[in-house]
């Protein structure tokens, strides 16, 4: 892959895209919410009685859902409620005792966790991306931004140095750095610059789906604000698929299409975003939304 | 280099053959044949303690112990050169414990063991190189766990070579790496050729000889097969470029070796001899006789 | 035409003539018999024998006198000819719960069955020298005629005396020891000088690599858990010094045979344990085993082994002395002392690599500083970079 340029991956995207729409699975119905208008293509990422306990209630027991292409599915909950042991299962780092999660990869379900290691990494390097709550963690601290971007890109064979810069200084344009500080070490960067580099480096191989645990946690209100804005832009663009977790039911608001409620290692509520926040049925969010109204 | 079981012994007393006892050759030819098989992936192996020290060369010592026999003939060199006290030591090794003949001319070696060089004369089919390997592991300056590097290897998740490549260029200008240049090895391991000067390298691409490299402290072995592909890691943009002197060797008039630089007064005034001693003193010989 | 120096066959012979030299010495000075280090200096033997990973302290004194006393050169020598050793078959288990106890504390019990015993010891001793023994050969030897004091105490030499774990595990206060102590283990012992160490490794594996580890380099990472990096909260349940029997299982006879005794020094750590993961809560322990008399080894052994055991019981292990790779692949002495040395030998090619390289580099530079045109690769923006922050939170 030597051409790097936004438009030709994008275009490229639209044809998997209309590739995958040709042959789309009967298999699954959806049962636990109502399926929503965008829901015409296929799934993509399907969770069957997800369990993984390291306790009782501690971890998350019997999740089930489907997620669509382009749709942001947002997990919800006060911490230990088991938001990211789930997010550690879904993305195939964290073995579920029961259960089991599929990916359609635009030409076939795949067992998540029974395609074996080196599927899953090239999975993660390509269709897939991470955005880690603290971005030392997505990172690589110690060369400079370009090459942090870059990196999917080398892993999937682009040899071109030319080109894996301009699209990294693309990509720092997306997420609002100025491209001047593509030579600089994230170490230099402040936590807002870090995180959006962070973003840019799971976003430059067109993820079709994408985890984020809390991406904007740990951050000050204002530099939050920014980076939502941002994501849920790029969201659109690009239409991503997303998995994010998250404390905040503003932050699910602004982001999320569809929402999960959990609490002590089950979804106690499941639906759109705007009817769970409007008019919650369980006691739990009811308690949640009251909390979130009074700030 | 046939395998005999009761090797006569050789002036040194109370020690067998080469060193090493059978059964640990044996088990080193085990990992070498293994090596041969899977070009550029490392096997571990039972590596031994050595009567030189670690980091001195006992990988390639071994795997040179492991495949002597009566009738090879073994040239040492150290920084291209068979006088450097490290090659006449592991020389003199070799004499001591194998008493097997040794020479200075490349094509008169069956068996070459090297440290950081590959020599200037083209090898043979037939000929076999052996290189000390100090660290084996192309990756280990970007991953330092061992578990993960394996990972990395065995699923072939190596873009972050090329991210150090990257960070050079960024840096520098140019992939400013010198020495123990990574390579690709048949299109699926990244290897470390060891520390030879990336000058070097494309000796290593389908070579007729088989070359083999021994870790000792690591406990690594790999090797390159006769014609093995063998491509030095590049962007398209940067390509991989050999590096040229501006001027010959001071004693052979040599311009396409490698060249050591000597530092030949208290000015600081510099000269330049092949650190290929054995080619330096063919050409010497040659030019003397035509002149 | 220049010529290049010749002649590193004639250099080395004459370094190793000179050597030869200085350890002799003054000829003035009578020369040492290795009887003499072997029966005189037996902790530096001890040291040799387990770093060297055989025990002979014959050959170990023999290596400490070529050596000139370097201790480390001293554990190649005998690591190096221990290679040429063809091996015949394994021994069974050491049963250290038989041992002939020369010394045996607990910090754990005042007293306990076998009692406390001090043996030999320099602890309790004021770290003064010792003028007297200046006084070569004069100095009064101590009175060989009467047995030596030790045996005359508790128990008499040959009694076995149980283990402080044994009396703990009774109440289920320890976890079990891997193996029981003595009985045969149905599968071989992996053996790490036969097979390389991979990670994670097992205990058998670790355990081999600390018993040949370097003294100094345990100690100071044991020494780091007690600082607190690492903190495992350890007492010295027990350590022991004594003579335990060899028996060797070879293929061609049922039955094991004796082959003679050795001196070993063991020390098991009991450290805090409050439970969890399924497991009640009890003491954890730590092993430290070495050859002859060297508990300082087998405490910093000891430790250690525990704090690599942070994964099994679900702890935070982001300390030194918790890294398994780290501390395995970093314990051993041989490679190491061969690793840092090879930094002398000649790297002129490598050497001449960088500095082509810098000398390039350099060039470019100071063409940079001048006014004209700047080189390719240098970026417009590159440098100005800085001053801008785009962002003034966090």
């Amino acid at each position: 892959m030597s051409a790097l340029s936004c438009d030709t991956l994008l275009e490229s995207r639209a044809r998997r895209r209309a590739d995958a729409d040709e042959d789309s699975p009967e298999n699954f119905s959806e049962a636990t919410t109502p399926r929503p208008a965008w829901a015409a293509e296929s799934p993509l990422l399907q969770a069957e009685h997800v369990t993984r306990l390291f306790g009782p209630e501690q971890g998350c027991q019997d999740v089930s859902f489907t997620l669509y292409p382009g749709e942001v599915l947002g997990l919800a909950g006060e911490s230990g409620s088991g938001k990211s042991t789930l997010l550690a299962a879904l993305s195939g780092r964290l073995l579920p005792e029961a259960g089991h999660v599929r990916y359609h990869d635009g030409k076939d379900w795949l067992d998540v966790h029974a395609v074996g290691e080196s599927r899953r990494r090239t999975l993660l390097r390509t269709e897939w991306g991470f955005v880690e709550q603290n971005p030392r963690d997505g990172l690589r601290m110690s060369v400079s931004a370009g090459a942090n971007i870059g990196e999917r890109l080398m892993a999937q064979g682009a040899r071109h140095y030319g080109k894996l810069r301009q699209a990294a200084l693309d990509w720092l344009r997306h997420v609002e750095i100025e491209p001047a500080r593509i030579d600089d070490t994230p170490g230099s960067f402040s936590g807002g610059m870090r995180q959006r580099l962070q973003i840019a480096r799971n976003l430059v191989s067109f993820p079709r789906l994408v985890f984020m645990d809390e991406p904007t946690g740990g951050l000050d209100v204002s530099v939050q604000a920014r980076i939502l804005d941002l994501l849920r832009n790029l969201v659109r663009e690009l239409k991503l698929s997303v998995v994010l977790v998250t404390h905040d039911l503003a932050v699910a608001r602004l982001l999320a299409d569809r929402l999960m409620v959990m609490r002590r290692s089950r979804i106690v509520e499941a639906g759109l975003t705007d009817q769970i926040l409007d008019d919650p049925q369980h006691p739990y969010t009811q308690l949640l939304v009251s909390s979130i109204l009074k700030v | 280099m046939t395998l005999q079981h009761e090797l006569p012994s050789t002036g040194m007393p109370g020690y067998n053959f080469a060193y090493l006892d059978e059964t640990t050759k044996r088990a080193i030819r085990r990992g070498l044949l293994k090596a041969v098989a899977i070009p550029g992936f490392q096997v571990p192996f039972g590596g031994r303690e050595m009567p030189m020290p670690y980091g001195w060369g006992t990988g390639g010592i071994q795997a040179t112990a492991s495949i002597l026999g009566l009738d090879d003939v073994l040239k040492v060199i150290d920084q291209g050169a068979d006088d450097t006290t490290n090659a006449v030591s592991i020389r003199n090794f070799f004499k001591q414990v194998a008493g097997v003949a040794s020479a200075t001319r490349t094509t008169e070696a069956t068996i070459i063991q090297t440290r950081h060089r590959i020599p200037e004369t083209p090898l043979q089919n037939g000929q076999i190189l052996v290189f000390q390997v100090p660290i084996p592991e192309p990756l280990r300056f970007i991953e330092p766990s061992e578990s993960e590097t394996a990972a990395m290897h065995a699923l072939g998740d190596y873009g972050v070579m090329h991210v150090k490549l990257y960070e050079d260029i960024v840096r520098h200008g140019r992939i400013a790496t010198r020495y123990a240049y990574p390579v690709e090895v048949n299109g699926r391991y990244v290897m470390d050729p060891s520390p030879i000067p990336r000058f070097d390298n494309p000796k290593l691409h389908m070579n007729p000889a088989l070359l083999l490299f021994g870790a000792g402290r690591e406990k690594r072995l790999y090797a390159l097969p006769p014609y093995t592909r063998v491509v030095s890691l590049d962007f398209e943009d940067h390509p991989f470029e050999i590096p040229r002197w501006e001027s010959a060797c001071a004693i052979c008039g040599s311009t396409e070796s490698y060249l050591d630089e000597l530092i030949v007064d208290d000015q600081g005034t510099r000269r330049y001899v092949c650190s290929d001693t054995d080619w330096c003193e063919t050409r010497a010989a040659v030019g003397e006789k035509t002149t | 035409m220049y010529v290049a120096v010749k002649g590193g066959e004639r250099a080395i012979e004459n370094a190793h003539r000179l050597l030869a030299h200085k350890r002799r010495g003054n000829p003035e000075a009578p020369e040492l018999a290795v009887s003499q280090i072997r029966e005189q200096m037996f902790l530096a033997v001890a040291r040799v024998m387990s770093e060297g990973a055989l025990h002979d302290p014959g050959l170990a004194a023999l290596a400490l006198k070529q050596a000139a006393g370097d201790l480390v050169e001293a554990v190649f020598l005998l690591r190096a000819y221990r290679t040429t050793l063809p091996r015949f078959c394994g021994s069974r288990p050491l049963d250290t719960g038989e041992m002939r106890i020369e010394r045996r504390i607990s910090a754990s019990y005042k007293d306990l069955p076998g009692g406390q015993r001090l043996g030999a010891t320099f602890d309790y001793t004021h770290r003064l020298l010792d003028f007297a023994l200046l006084a070569e050969g004069e100095y009064p030897a101590p009175r060989m005629d009467a047995p030596p004091p030790a045996a005359s105490a508790s128990a008499p030499e040959g009694d076995a005396v149980p283990h402080v774990m044994h009396l703990l595990a009774r109440e289920g206060l320890v976890e079990e020891a891997g193996s029981p102590n003595g009985a045969p283990v149905s599968a071989p012992p992996p053996d790490i000088t036969r097979e390389p160490i991979s990670f994670p490794a097992a205990r058998a594996k670790r355990l081999q690599i600390l018993a040949r580890g370097d003294e100094g380099f345990l100690l100071a990472l044991g020494y780091s858990t007690q600082r607190g990096y690492g903190r495992n909260h350890p007492f010295a349940g027990e350590i022991r010094i004594g003579r335990v029997d060899v028996w060797l299982e070879t293929e061609e006879l049922p039955f094991p045979v004796p082959t003679g005794e050795i001196e070993v020094s063991e020390c098991e750590m009991l450290n805090q344990f409050v439970g969890g993961r399924g497991q009640p809560p009890q003491f954890t322990r730590g092993y430290g085993l070495a050859f002859g008399q060297a508990e300082r080894k087998a405490m910093a052994m000891a430790l250690i082994d525990r704090a690599l055991r942070a994964g099994e019981y679900g702890e935070e292990a982001g300390a030194p002395a918790q890294q398994e790779e780290f501390v395995l692949a970093h314990c051993d002495n041989v490679e190491a002392a061969g690793f840092v040395s090879h930094l002398k030998l000649p790297h002129y090619v490598d050497f001449q690599s960088e500095l082509d390289l810098i000398r390039t580099l350099r060039r470019e530079y100071l063409n940079a500083q001048t006014p004209g045109p700047r080189p390719a690769h240098a970026d417009a923006a590159h440098g100005e970079a800085h001053d801008t922050l785009e962002e003034t939170h966090s």
